[in-house]
């Protein structure tokens, strides 16, 4: 029978709620950077919300970008971007939302797809129209709204009103400082990374509620202790846990991230980075909003007190 | 926690080697498990569009274009309702949203009224098929009677478009000789096509972009000399298929005219003079009569042949064909006569189509995504299994083993189920492995807690699953919650993504409350251990 290494060492007492108020500034300042990056330089919207056509080829015999930008740019089918898109005879070609509706983008795919020429192999081709673009983005926002929601409702049910609230403020955090990043890093936003997002706010949320349980827990056991050392209690005893389940994810999110190709590669950043997020924020968020709105046992220990 | 009766573990084990066996054909090659005896039935996984390449297209019907033809129709059943009834009329036309009829006599218009009420016909809706409205308002202005199309006549008429276009597409589709296509409605107004392993994605729009309706038409005996000019009585303006600058006068008159509608067979063919490709088509005994009647009557004269409101060709009937069968010539490529014989043969849309949304994918980058989709899943799974052995030593063993059968059942799962693996849904098997971890890592550091509090093995490791319970449930609940909500919203890749994801939650949970359980309970009354080695 051989042990494993102890990654997080037995009674290790970190005063994480003593951190948490650097950990708040921190938090704060990251959330309002982001929203003003999201509000001054919007997201790379790919072409699932804004509509356009996406066109990846893969060229041979030395045929450049500047090559293709040639064949392309007399078709007077708007701002046409080329890209490098993993490898250098990679290229991605994106087109704008053609006007005249529907009918209008088809023709302008087969103007380029021809103009192409037959030299260059086309491996991707993706077309949404303005209508169905206008529906998913709806969607999008329906869903990751409507999640948020539910995981309050949920925890609502299965603990106090001040775990809800802590719950959905992490989440929050995790999403708005996700979606800064994006914008900074200019990564295509599309449908993908909503399913990303969603399942940073299961993740985050998974890590959250395995914290709050363990709160509930020494609520119930340790009745006289101080609701910050309680706090910090817990944290410490499920560190060895949020660690290992944390580093396991992202050991196979670095694997998908480095060997899964281009396609996903905006997915897996998405997520590594949310997992990143949403494990800080499981510790420095919704624990310490517990302490700011104040435990259900400080309420009632106050009333029994005021009781003579 | 701890004991587990004889046929609650054969069942445990039951599932996991189900979950092996389901998962088999994934890995063993196709020639060797179809040989197998009780098995070969059991199918692999079916990859996406993204993996195995081919073409993903939204149709959509295009409602101003079935509102036009609605209108002509009615137009016409309005005309010759007031002529049986012999009630003069002016003005008889479209509106915007309808069509209104002028009576001359004011005298006439009651009678009018109850001569046109009837065409409005009633439009069931709901479950029980009870009608609720007509398809459309009837209203009287004055003189002029007024049609006005409801919203519920425009989606029954929708809906019958729709399950007709069904029927055509799959026709037109199966023509491209294609594996497995599938065809669905989706929505109130739209068509899903999804084509696997197509090479040509521009050809099935081109085989779907055309409504594909035929018309012999006699030629006007004037034709436009400047631009601009308006075409005389009963004669109507149609561009050339090839040049829509240059234009055609072709009588509109019923008459002058015969439908492809009465088409049985189309077949591209060769012409035997010029030897270039054309297309020969074959009437039915209705057709037959009036093409042979219309031919006989105007020899000598153009005939134009139009296709979508195009004209294909415009030849001289040098003779009366009254054998029912002809050909159309009209400069074609091979694949071009062979396109438009399949259109004819499958019938004209009912209205025309618009691709709203298109996602192809060419077989290489298919076949680039499986690779370094599986590639990374097997770093990431040795990396993941190292890393529980590093953190658990033999308990990571005994986690690692756990993993493989989540692992295996969760891909049985998937099989069994027809699920279509993608390459988000590779994603999510692969998160779901560094997720699955969790249960087991909440288990064992509960029960190393309880053991360093100082309880015996047994009574530690039956307390440290006990807790663990609650805490795994809630956990994996929430994010079921949200992988619920990404299945709801989802669609194609996205939703392979979820479905992975949320039976993972579901596996997850099985083996590390069954197996994992099971397999330390062995350990604990074989060995007797003295120490729990956490």
């Amino acid at each position: 029978m051989f042990q494993g290494i102890r990654f997080v060492p037995d009674d290790t007492k970190i005063p994480f709620m003593r951190y948490s108020r650097f950990g708040f500034f921190l938090s704060a300042f990251l959330c309002v950077s982001a929203l003003l990056v999201f509000l001054i330089d919007g997201l790379n919207y790919g072409i699932d919300f804004k509509g356009g056509t996406l066109i990846e080829v893969r060229t041979h015999g030395g045929i450049t970008i500047g090559d293709l930008r040639g064949r392309i740019s007399g078709l007077e089918l708007g701002e046409a971007e080329l890209q490098e898109f993993g490898a250098p005879d990679n290229i991605l070609i994106r087109l704008e939302t053609q006007p005249g509706g529907d009918a209008a983008q088809t023709a302008a795919v087969s103007k380029a797809t021809q103009a192409l020429g037959k030299d260059v192999e086309i491996r991707r081709v993706e077309l949404v129209g303005p209508k169905v673009s206008a529906e998913l983005t709806q969607e999008g926002t329906i869903a990751v709204v409507l999640a948020i929601i539910m995981v309050l409702i949920y925890i609502w049910f299965r603990f106090e009103w001040q775990f809800g609230l802590g719950a959905v403020a992490s989440l929050l955090h995790d999403v708005i400082i996700t979606i800064g990043v994006l914008s900074i890093l200019r990564i295509e936003f599309n449908l993908n990374i909503i399913a990303a997002i969603l399942t940073i706010i299961g993740y985050s949320l998974n890590d959250t509620v395995v914290i709050y349980d363990r709160i509930r827990e020494y609520l119930r056991k340790f009745k006289k202790m101080r609701y910050v050392d309680l706090i910090d209690g817990a944290l410490n005893s499920t560190l060895a846990r949020t660690v290992i389940t944390g580093t396991s994810t992202l050991i196979a999110l670095l694997a998908l991230y480095v060997f899964g190709g281009e396609v996903i590669r905006g997915f897996t950043f998405t997520m590594i980075f949310g997992i990143l997020i949403g494990t800080y924020s499981s510790v420095f968020v919704a624990a310490p909003v517990l302490i700011i709105l104040g435990s259900v046992r400080e309420t009632k220990a106050e009333a029994q007190k005021a009781r003579p | 926690m701890l004991n587990f009766s004889r046929w609650k573990t054969l069942s445990i084990l039951f599932a996991v080697l189900l979950g092996i066996i389901f998962s088999l054909p994934n890995v063993v090659s196709r020639e060797v498990w179809s040989r197998l005896p009780l098995v070969s039935q059991l199918q692999p996984l079916v990859l996406g569009l993204d993996l195995q390449g081919g073409s993903h297209v939204l149709l959509e019907v295009d409602r101003t274009d079935l509102q036009n033809q609605l209108s002509r129709q009615f137009i016409g059943d309005i005309r010759q309702a007031l002529r049986e009834q012999r009630i003069a009329y002016s003005g008889l036309g479209r509106t915007a949203n309808g069509v209104s009829v002028r009576i001359s006599n004011p005298a006439d218009v009651d009678r009018a009224m109850d001569a046109l009420r009837p065409l409005s016909q009633p439009v069931s809706i709901g479950l029980f098929g009870e009608a609720a409205s007509n398809e459309f308002n009837v209203r009287r202005d004055g003189n002029v009677i007024v049609f006005e199309l409801t919203k519920a006549g425009l989606e029954s008429k929708i809906g019958r478009a729709i399950q007709q276009s069904l029927e055509i597409i799959g026709k037109r589709v199966n023509a491209l000789g294609t594996t497995e296509p599938t065809i669905q409605r989706q929505g109130v107004d739209r068509i899903l096509i999804q084509v696997p392993g197509l090479q040509d994605p521009d050809r099935l729009k081109a085989l779907l972009g055309q409504t594909a309706k035929l018309q012999f038409r006699l030629v006007c005996d004037s034709q436009p000399q400047a631009e601009g000019e308006r075409p005389p009585l009963e004669c109507e303006e149609v561009p050339d298929q090839d040049n829509a600058q240059q234009v055609m006068w072709v009588q509109t008159s019923s008459r002058a005219t015969v439908d492809g509608e009465d088409l049985t067979d189309a077949q591209p063919t060769f012409d035997s003079r010029s030897n270039e490709p054309v297309v020969s088509f074959r009437f039915n005994q209705k057709g037959a009569l009036r093409f042979g009647k219309l031919t006989q009557e105007n020899v000598g004269r153009p005939f134009a042949i139009v296709l979508d409101n195009k004209v294909v060709s415009a030849p001289v009937i040098n003779e009366p064909i009254l054998g029912g069968t002809g050909q159309i010539s009209g400069r074609f490529t091979t694949q071009e006569a062979n396109d438009l014989a399949i259109v004819l043969r499958s019938g004209a849309l009912p209205a025309k189509l618009t691709v709203v949304e298109e996602r192809t994918v060419g077989p290489s980058l298919g076949s680039d995504s499986i690779r370094a989709g599986v590639f990374a899943t097997i770093i990431g799974t040795i990396g993941v299994v190292l890393f529980m052995i590093i953190g658990y030593g033999f308990f990571g063993l005994i986690a690692d083993l756990a993993l493989f059968a989540n692992l295996a059942m969760l891909v049985g799962l998937l099989s069994l189920l027809g699920a279509t693996l993608t390459l988000p849904g590779i994603a999510g098997l692969l998160l779901t492995l560094g997720m699955a971890v969790d249960s087991n890592v909440l288990v064992f550091e509960r029960i190393r807690e309880e053991w360093r509090s100082g309880r015996s093995p047994v009574s530690a490791i039956e307390t440290g699953f006990r807790a663990a319970l609650a805490t795994i449930v809630d956990a994996n609940v929430t994010t079921f919650v949200a992988v619920a909500v990404l299945f709801g919203m989802g669609s194609g890749p996205v939703r392979g993504f979820a479905v992975t994801l949320g039976l993972g939650v579901i596996t997850t949970v099985f083996t590390a409350f069954t197996l994992t359980r099971l397999i330390i309970a062995w350990w604990l009354w074989s060995y007797r251990p003295k120490e729990v080695p956490l």
